[in-house]
């Protein structure tokens, strides 16, 4: 049999419906695949082959004896270690949570399950969804399926290298500042970020609330559309979910639009822009005028403010969200006799000083827990993040931080909210430059963080985008094209970025 | 606003974290330069413009006063690091 | 010496008699084993999210327009954030600028004065923490946490500083207790035993300024926590009243000169004792919930409210005074005993068509049977149409009034209308020509007794009654007197 696993997941559905292939084999050709490759990628953080192949099996089953079955009956799924499912261990690439394993079932991981997908195992990410590298994990970092002494983006880069190298056709990955879209765009890959509220986030691990935001990866269009149709819907336990009907966009996504008008924003060649991306991206924008669209310039004066918001709002919330991981009720805990031991040994240095106000301020044992779990359990982009977020929320500084960056905030949506009355949707850069190499912004937070420039904003404003593959370098990196609509119109955007992918192409395989 | 290296460890002890020097050395700068960053907005001009908390600003989201099933006393307490057959055990609460 | 005001705040916090908890389907429910009325929401469990429980509104919305609050048009939810063993998710969901309602009144009375105004600042929903259960003996042992608390439905209600005593203070406790618990609104069931009603004071002194007249010094603002009891909140304020007046001597320490100050009280000991003072400043950075939306127009539903709730306690105190013509202290004693006892005596005044009467019957007597034996109205016995038929004979004369008592007694021990208690007591109304002869026989068989009479010796007649009623038990020995007078007036 033909290798399977570079096959869209629409074509391996077609093979499993006409009865060439079951999903067992399909399941099976995938866990090879991971196995020849995934010691160079490190998509996986684990691998859930026997249950994966258990649910093929029971779907062969079921398939053999007529059932009706789900939208992703049999196809393999790769999800971000972040999304809590039952009985699995949930790390979120973080020692904190090494060994915990959830009771519970995300809203996402269900829907998943009633749509009889195999969920083929947890991918590897940046600790907490902190993070644009990967780099970030506690465990392990991902390597870029095109270059392997590169990043595959982050912090979903355990998704985006899992479906670049066809370890899996779908993956679900997270995006808060830009998670799915700017690891999509490094590896080559279709990933969208919808609507703010369009998928639950229960069951998700919080990193910034407000912001955070469930969806899927592929590697055409098509197949996004029919992983984001599977997840998508109002969700009773989320209040932040839009109670409205979700209408399936696979149907339609190959009808290409017509009369579009496709906005070009100059405040995206900022400085900074690699010539080769800009290059690409105006390739893009050439593309759609042949296809009929209409180019429109649009402002969006606040873009450039968009980091800073973006970089208090998040770690505020991060700080909040994060508050929970203290020892106490789950996650990891330090050595206890160790840590009273350290009291003893600090409070009979301070006895013999005779030091009041040192005695004073030695911590109790409580707060010594808390402090050294923490330390121990969060890497240092996390504590860095956490730092941030509870500085920006203290007292005195909460206005000119938090409450600033929430105004600005609504500037920025403001910004958006007008475009869209002159466009239908957005085109720019998902990113300023193709993959960097590993390591090389470890160092240098504030540099990591202007990479999310052109991604952060539509988080911020809630509206939904996309990235697809819209160029290759000169050193051969793919380059990624970003489309943003106006909030619940993913079945537009999912349209737009498809007629794109019909004049462009996929991207080609990354090979291994 | 230049932060501190005492700011810096103030709001370790909010945060709940125990940095040692070294670590306090390399975090207090890079925590100057982003701060330093964010700054920047201060430039806005936001005069009366509403903070915007949520980005997608719905009311009213209640749920009807009904019981649900919840977890077990065993899975409730599966994941607690140190634990006795009645809860979660953590060092006195009530110390010195 | 200088004089000196107590200043008194009550921060209340009230649990909402809610099924589920306020942001999950956890049953709201005391007295379960330990972690077992717990979810991912409520134990704070990565992922989880909460979702407002519609009811909590409603009863807090309530709430506020029984208090005379308003009800803003926005509230929104914000987390309080601090580290503790008992709060899972590391921070409280609480409510911090724009609470669900704000700006009330409590009328109280206290002591015989006139009732006064107790402005209430704002009522504010929060979660509640779960518990910890230390190590209680001493030894510095591990504490325990229970976390089925966790996430139950507070009500926040804060005064502000305007209760001058404690007693003021407990009068407002009882009158907010009485208006919230099961007796009116039931929106809680105010149990302190269980934690349902939870007390902290805020204290200080006005002392008379002895440098300028007319003004007045401030003593640093003191918290006690720990207030398990009504009498509890009394004995403390009361101590703290004096603590300060003496560290006001010693001291001279006024407001702003030293930092609000947290104390427990100690019952046992009688006396409020420091809580250990934190190293760290608290700062809560509160900030508003990304997980929950905005309540708007909350209010929307307070005409509804209105209209389905039950008269509230003071209305219905007026409402006795001044259309039943009862006393204030009646009023008081019936209305506190709740809508039950007040509904009893309603029919009892309408049936019996003697208001005053009613209230005497049901005060004394009905309410003295319940307390002896502790029973509830229903379980007393005596339908309020029973007890109207007493009156009623009562007031026409059909019932000798010393007779009464023990008419009101068999009623209720074998079950039995008034007409049958009477039979049953051999008590027949003493016809009044019958009683007239029997008193001119005894005042002819008797001329001594004239002879007093006549001499000014009006209470020689007394004689005669136990002599009438030996003719006939159901002669009123008031009445019997009487016409005895004037009879000997009238010259036999
Ligand atoms: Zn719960």
């Amino acid at each position: 049999m033909a290798d399977l696993t570079p096959l869209s997941a629409a074509k391996q559905r077609s093979l499993l419906d006409t009865g060439e292939v079951t999903s067992v084999e399909l399941t099976q050709a995938h866990l090879d695949r991971i196995t020849a490759v995934d010691d160079r990628v490190g998509a996986f953080l684990k691998v859930t082959g026997e249950r994966a192949l258990a649910q093929a099996a029971a779907i062969d089953k079921r398939r053999a004896a007529g059932e009706s079955l789900g939208p992703l009956a049999g196809l393999p799924v790769a999800v971000k270690d972040v999304l809590c499912d039952e009985g699995e261990i949930v790390t979120c690439a973080s020692r904190m949570l090494e060994h915990f394993r959830a009771p519970y079932d995300a809203t996402v991981i269900a829907k998943l399950k009633a749509a009889d997908a195999v969920l083929i195992g947890r991918t590897n990410m940046d600790e907490f969804a902190m993070g644009g590298s990967t780099e970030n994990s506690a465990f392990q970092p991902t390597h870029n399926p095109w270059d392997l002494a590169r990043s595959p983006g982050g912090s979903s880069g355990g998704s985006a290298a899992a479906v670049a190298a066809c370890e899996a056709p779908l993956a679900i990955g997270t995006d808060t500042g830009g998670s799915i879209r700017q690891p999509a765009a490094l590896c080559g890959v279709v990933g969208m970020k919808p609507t703010y509220g369009r998928v639950s986030r229960y069951g998700l691990v919080a990193f910034a609330s407000s912001l955070d935001q469930v969806g899927p990866f592929a590697r055409t269009v098509e197949d996004v559309a029919l992983l984001y149709d599977a997840i998508a819907g109002h969700c009773d336990r989320d209040s932040t979910s839009a109670n409205l009907e979700a209408k399936p966009t696979a149907p339609v996504v190959n009808e290409p639009l017509k009369g579009l008008r496709v906005g070009v924003v100059p405040e995206h060649y900022a400085e900074g822009l690699d010539p080769e991306v800009k290059a690409a991206i105006d390739a893009g924008v050439e593309r759609y005028r042949d296809l009929g669209a209409e180019i429109v310039e649009v402002h969006l004066p606040h873009a450039a403010h968009g980091i800073a918001t973006y970089y208090v709002i998040a770690p505020s919330e991060a700080s909040s969200n994060l508050a929970r991981y203290d020892g106490v009720h789950y996650g990891h805990r330090t050595d206890e006799t160790a840590m009273h031991a350290e009291l003893a040994a600090e409070r009979k240095a301070a006895a013999e000083t005779g030091d009041k106000a040192a005695i004073k301020k030695i911590d109790t044992a409580l707060v010594r827990l808390y402090r050294k779990s923490r330390t121990e359990g969060f890497g240092p982009e996390v504590q860095r993040r956490i730092m941030l977020g509870v500085y920006a929320l203290s007292e005195g500084y909460a206005d000119a931080y938090y409450v600033k960056a929430l105004q600005v905030r609504r500037l920025i949506r403001q910004d958006y909210d007008q475009a869209f009355e002159k466009v239908d949707v957005i085109l720019g850069p998902t990113t300023p430059a193709p993959a960097f190499k590993l390591g090389e912004l470890t160092d240098d937070p504030l540099s990591m963080y202007l990479l999310d420039l052109y991604t952060v904003s539509a988080n911020l404003a809630g509206l939904p985008a996309i990235s697809v593959p819209c160029g290759m370098s000169k050193s051969g990196l793919p380059i990624g094209l970003q489309l943003m609509a106006p909030p619940l119109e993913e079945e537009r955007l999912l349209r737009a970025a498809r007629m794109h992918e019909d004049a462009f192409g996929t991207a080609p395989l990354a090979t291994l | 606003m230049a932060i501190s290296r005492a700011e810096v460890e103030r709001v370790a002890l909010l945060a709940r974290l125990d940095l040692d020097d070294a670590q306090l050395e390399a975090l207090t700068p890079q925590l100057a330069e982003i701060v330093a960053y964010v700054d920047s907005l201060a430039a806005v001009d936001t005069a009366g413009v509403e903070p915007m908390a949520h980005a997608v600003e719905l009311h009213n989201v209640l749920r009807a006063d009904e019981v649900r099933p919840g977890l077990s006393h065993e899975a409730a307490l599966a994941n607690a690091p140190r634990k006795d057959s009645v809860g979660f055990k953590v060092p006195a609460v009530l110390d010195g | 010496m200088s004089d000196y005001q107590t200043i008194v705040g009550l921060e209340v916090h009230v649990q909402l008699a809610t099924k589920s908890k306020l942001f999950c389907g956890c049953p709201n429910r005391f007295g379960a084993d330990p972690n077992t009325q717990v979810c991912p929401v409520c134990l704070g469990l990565p992922g989880s999210l909460p979702v407002i429980n519609a009811e909590a509104v409603r009863l807090a919305v309530m709430t506020g327009v029984a208090l005379d609050c308003t009800i803003p048009a926005y509230t929104k939810w914000d987390r309080k954030q601090y580290f503790y063993p008992d709060l899972p998710k590391g921070y409280q969901t609480s409510q911090f600028d724009l609470p669900i309602t704000e700006h009330g009144a409590l009328a109280i009375a206290c002591d015989e004065q006139e009732p006064r105004t107790i402005r209430i600042t704002r009522a504010h929903l929060e979660e509640d923490a779960g518990k910890s259960l230390h190590d209680e003996s001493g030894a510095g042992g591990d504490t325990v946490i229970d976390l089925n608390r966790a996430g139950t439905p507070l009500l926040e209600i804060v005064s502000e500083p305007d209760l001058r005593s404690a007693a003021e203070a407990k009068a407002y406790l009882t009158e907010l207790k009485l208006i919230l618990g099961p007796e009116y609104l039931g929106v809680s069931d105010c149990n302190m035993q269980e934690g349902s009603l939870r007390v902290d004071a805020n204290v200080n002194l006005h002392i008379d300024d002895p440098k300028k007249l007319g003004k007045s010094i401030a003593t640093p603002i003191v918290e006690i926590k720990n207030l398990n009891s009504f009498r509890a909140v009394e004995r403390a304020i009361e101590y703290e009243a004096q603590r300060q007046w003496r560290d006001w001597q010693e001291t001279g320490r006024r407001i702003g000169e030293a930092p609000k100050q947290t104390r427990g009280w100690d019952d046992n000991a009688g006396k409020t004792i420091p809580q250990r003072e934190k190293e760290e400043s608290a700062d809560y950075r509160y900030f508003p919930c990304p997980d929950l939306a905005p309540v708007l127009n909350p209010g929307l539903e307070v005409e509804r409210v209105r209209l389905a709730m039950p008269e509230l306690p003071a209305a219905l105190r007026l409402r006795l005074v001044t259309d039943h013509g009862l006393s204030a202290y009646d009023a008081d004693v019936l209305v506190n005993q709740g809508r039950e006892v007040v509904d009893y005596f309603l029919t009892v005044a309408a049936e019996s068509g003697d208001a005053k009467l009613a209230a005497n019957w049901v005060t004394q007597h009905v309410l003295r049977v319940m307390n002896a034996d502790g029973k509830s109205l229903e379980e007393v016995g005596l339908p309020p149409e029973r007890l109207a038929g007493m009156i009623a004979k009562l007031t026409a004369g059909d019932l000798p009034s010393p007779r009464s008592r023990e008419v009101f007694e068999l009623m209720i021990a074998d079950d039995l209308d008034t007409d049958a208690a009477m039979a049953k007591l051999g008590i027949a109304a003493v016809d009044e020509s019958e009683l007239v002869a029997i008193c001119r026989e005894l005042l002819l068989a008797n001329p001594r007794v004239v002879a007093d009479v006549e001499a000014g010796k009006q209470q020689a007649v007394g004689a005669l009654i136990g002599q009438a009623k030996k003719r006939n038990p159901n002669a009123d020995p008031g009445r019997v007197r009487e016409i005895c007078l004037e009879l000997i007036a009238k010259g036999v």
